[in-house]
């Protein structure tokens, strides 16, 4: 099949911008390590609530400035529902649903991810900057998910 | 001679029993249009806090409603309806009797289907959207409803299919009109796309909804849905791109540029469109970041046909202006016939794709679709590309295909009120896409009914931006009533008379056509390896790893 001059100089020009933006996607992710929220752990859905450390949401520190806030999810609110944390913390999120589908989102930062039933979703972020941040379901869960919110307040 | 020659093609009319088959499938997808766009308003407004729905009317059922009848129900009806008209039209003006009946069966299938679903819907049983994510639970009446919808589409399908086995028959050897080919290919691209969400329905939500199982496999199910949930978006777009490839060219006095690249293109989509469905479950836990990225890059290889078609576009628009005596880079650009409806409504679609396909490449691009995933500028994106490009260009067909169906004609003065619409429809989606967009980037959530959380700071200072949402809401919401207005005008009112059916022809510099881009055997295999390479071994984790399932619940 033939292609004209300029069409081939086009495709091949996108073509390559195509290519050259997936590598740079690629090293982003697979040498600095900058992966979307892809965590494999299982849970029972329904005994969530008997499952360390889920049976006890809230915030653990690890170590200086560095916390795990292990949370549920679930119709229509987070356990727990208000955290705080010093200025400068690295936090990372656990979190599972106790029923439906949900989401999980900071405005403001990119903390952003999909709570399934049955599985735990991960993300870290550190906070530099003081200030009240909400959480907020992003993901249709039922009647009420327009109110379902937790507080961050970072000091 | 030529001239003659043209003529006679161009005065191929769709017979009658192919005229009413098309036209109910054109009708039935703009009644759900009219209905779905009240839905529409009503959720700008709310959002934007200028109304509060009264208690018996949840914002969450008529996001179904809008979700439901614009994404599946508008757009299934109206594409099966243009393809039934066009593959009549291009293979001598009528359709052989078993694709007529074919056709009817699955119409009156898809009509009970959407009434099914409806009646659940306003009956508050299916509040789950149109992506039905588990195990949020309807009533099985709902999930049968929407399966019958898609079983009958597979049987318009089939119509289309047994109107090419007719016509290859009849001519052996050839290569099929253009027009047909890509009817037939998207077709087959929606026969590909629509396994995995019939398997979906079929066997788990269905029988889990009875309660005859009583749990289900939430991420089987999250995956069977995005397997189907990116095709669809190419499903939409096909038939536009169908409409400028082949009925665009001869609306400007032009020709078709390239058959065989416009062949390869659609060829292109349907082995490409399908593997990439993790695109939209990127921040999901339990599927491996590996096989994510896979299938970022094979969507970014979808760009690649798009490409194709704006080079074949700007050729086609470019030798049609210099065949007219343009001159300079430029000077085409003001031969093209701006004050015709046929042409300007598509084309404002055009535009808006180019904004509309840089969004999408920024949604899948893997670590950047944390800014935006299930935030508004997604609900923005679709906007640009599927209510703007696809809708704007099913509107300019609208204003020649059903007067030609019905033997009447565009007017003049229908074709002004045409030219208002479009300019009203394409003001109001930049205010209410841009301000989605922008929203999105500020982390507004989206299919969220109005909302401060607790007059929270944060959500307080987007509502001046869900106010100008919903003024372009309010627009959109106009330009849908004159649209409906239009199709009752000329299905029923406009003068008696003869509309063409416009149908370019092949550029005299067009290359022959190879072979091998009708072999359906090998295109189909080489679609099969993709989607299983893409797809097999996740599927068979996800099935064999999975945690103890969900059971159901009603949580609205
Ligand atoms: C009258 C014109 C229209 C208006 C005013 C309108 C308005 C809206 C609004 C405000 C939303 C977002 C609601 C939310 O996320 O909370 C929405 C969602 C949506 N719209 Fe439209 N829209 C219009 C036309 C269309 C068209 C032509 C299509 C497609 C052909 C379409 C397809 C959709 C879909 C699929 C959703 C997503 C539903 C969901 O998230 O479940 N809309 N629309
Ligand atoms: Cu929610
Ligand atoms: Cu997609």
């Amino acid at each position: 099949m033939h292609l004209h001059r300029y069409e081939k100089i086009w495709l091949t020009v996108g073509l390559l911008t195509l290519i050259v933006f997936i590598i740079v996607l690629g090293i982003n992710a697979f040498a600095m390590g900058a992966q979307p929220p892809s965590d494999a752990q299982v849970i029972d859905p329904t005994k969530v609530s008997q499952t360390p450390p889920f049976d006890q949401p809230g915030l653990k520190q690890l170590g200086n400035n560095n916390y795990a806030a292990d949370m549920t999810a679930f119709v229509f609110g987070y356990a727990p529902n208000r955290i705080e944390i010093p200025v400068r913390s690295t936090v990372t999120f656990n979190v599972t649903s106790k029923d439906v589908v949900h989401g999980f989102e900071i405005p403001g930062t990119d903390v952003n991810m999909m709570i399934v039933p049955g599985l735990v979703n991960s993300a870290t972020h550190t906070f530099t900057k003081p200030g009240d941040y909400l959480i907020l379901c992003n993901e249709y869960c039922g009647a009420g998910h327009q109110l379902m919110a937790a507080h961050l307040v970072v000091k | 001679m030529a001239e003659a020659q043209a003529a006679e093609v161009q005065s191929v009319r769709v017979d009658r029993p192919a005229a009413r088959l098309s036209l109910a499938y054109v009708l039935s997808g703009f009644l759900a249009f009219g209905i779905a766009a009240i839905a529409g308003l009503l959720q700008g407004l709310d959002r934007g806090g200028m109304i509060t729905l009264p208690k018996w009317l949840s914002y969450y059922a008529v996001l179904t409603t809008h979700g439901v009848y614009m994404g599946l129900v508008f757009t299934t009806f109206f594409i099966i309806g243009f393809f039934f008209s066009g593959v009549a039209r291009t293979t001598g003006g009528s359709l052989p009797p078993a694709a007529r009946r074919l056709g009817w069966f699955g119409w009156w299938m898809m009509v009970v289907g959407v009434i099914m679903a409806t009646i659940e819907i306003l009956a508050g049983n299916a509040s789950v959207l149109y992506t039905f994510y588990a195990p949020m639970k309807a009533s099985p009446y709902f999930y049968i409803g929407t399966a019958l919808l898609v079983v009958g589409s597979w049987f318009g399908g089939y119509g289309v299919f047994s109107a090419y086995r007719a016509w290859k028959r009849n001519h052996p050897g050839k290569m099929s009109p253009l027009f047909t080919f890509m009817a037939v290919s998207t077709m087959a691209l929606w026969q590909i796309a629509t396994i995995g969400v019939a398997v979906e329905v079929v066997l788990q939500l269905i029988p889990w909804s009875f309660g005859w199982v009583p749990t289900i496999n939430v991420l089987l199910s999250r995956m069977l849905l995005w397997y189907f949930g990116h095709p669809l978006v190419y499903f939409w777009l096909l038939p536009a791109y169908t409409m400028w490839y082949v009925n665009m060219p001869r609306i400007i006095g032009g020709k078709v540029f390239s058959d065989a690249l416009a062949r390869a293109s659609f060829i292109l989509f349907v082995l490409l469109s399908t593997p990439v469905g993790f695109h939209h479950q990127l921040l999901e836990p339990g599927i491996p970041p590996l096989w994510k990225f896979l299938h970022v890059m094979l969507t970014m290889m979808v760009v690649v046909p798009s490409l194709m078609t704006a080079f074949n576009m700007f050729a086609v628009f470019e030798t049609a202006g210099r065949a007219k005596g343009a001159t300079g880079l430029f000077g085409w650009f003001k031969k093209l016939p701006w004050n015709d409806v046929r042409f300007t409504a598509p084309i404002m679609g055009m535009i808006a794709f180019i904004p509309g396909g840089a969004g999408g490449i920024i949604n899948a691009g893997y670590q950047m679709n944390e800014v935006v995933h299930n935030t508004i500028w997604v609900t923005g994106h679709f906007h640009l590309t599927v209510a703007t490009t696809v809708a704007m260009t099913f509107f300019g067909i609208a204003y020649w295909l059903i007067p030609h169906l019905t033997g009447r004609r565009l007017t003049p003065a229908a074709n002004k009120v045409g030219l208002a619409q479009a300019v009203i429809w394409a003001t109001g989606m930049l205010l209410m896409s841009g301000s989605m967009h922008y929203m999105g980037l500020l982390g507004v959530p989206r299919r969220t009914a109005y909302t401060t959380y607790m007059n929270n700071p944060t959500a307080l200072s987007w509502m001046p931006l869900e106010g100008t949402m919903a003024l372009g809401g309010v627009l959109l919401f106009i330009a849908a009533m004159m649209m409906i207005g239009m199709v009752i005008y000329l299905t029923w009112f406009a003068p008696k008379g003869f509309q063409e059916y416009p149908i370019g022809e092949i550029g005299d510099t067009a290359e022959a056509t190879p072979r091998i881009l009708e072999r359906w055997p090998v295109i189909i295999s080489l679609a099969a390896v993709l989607i299983l390479v893409a797809y097999a071994y996740p599927v068979i984790d996800t099935m064999q790893n999975a945690p103890p399932g969900a059971p159901g619940i009603k949580t609205w």
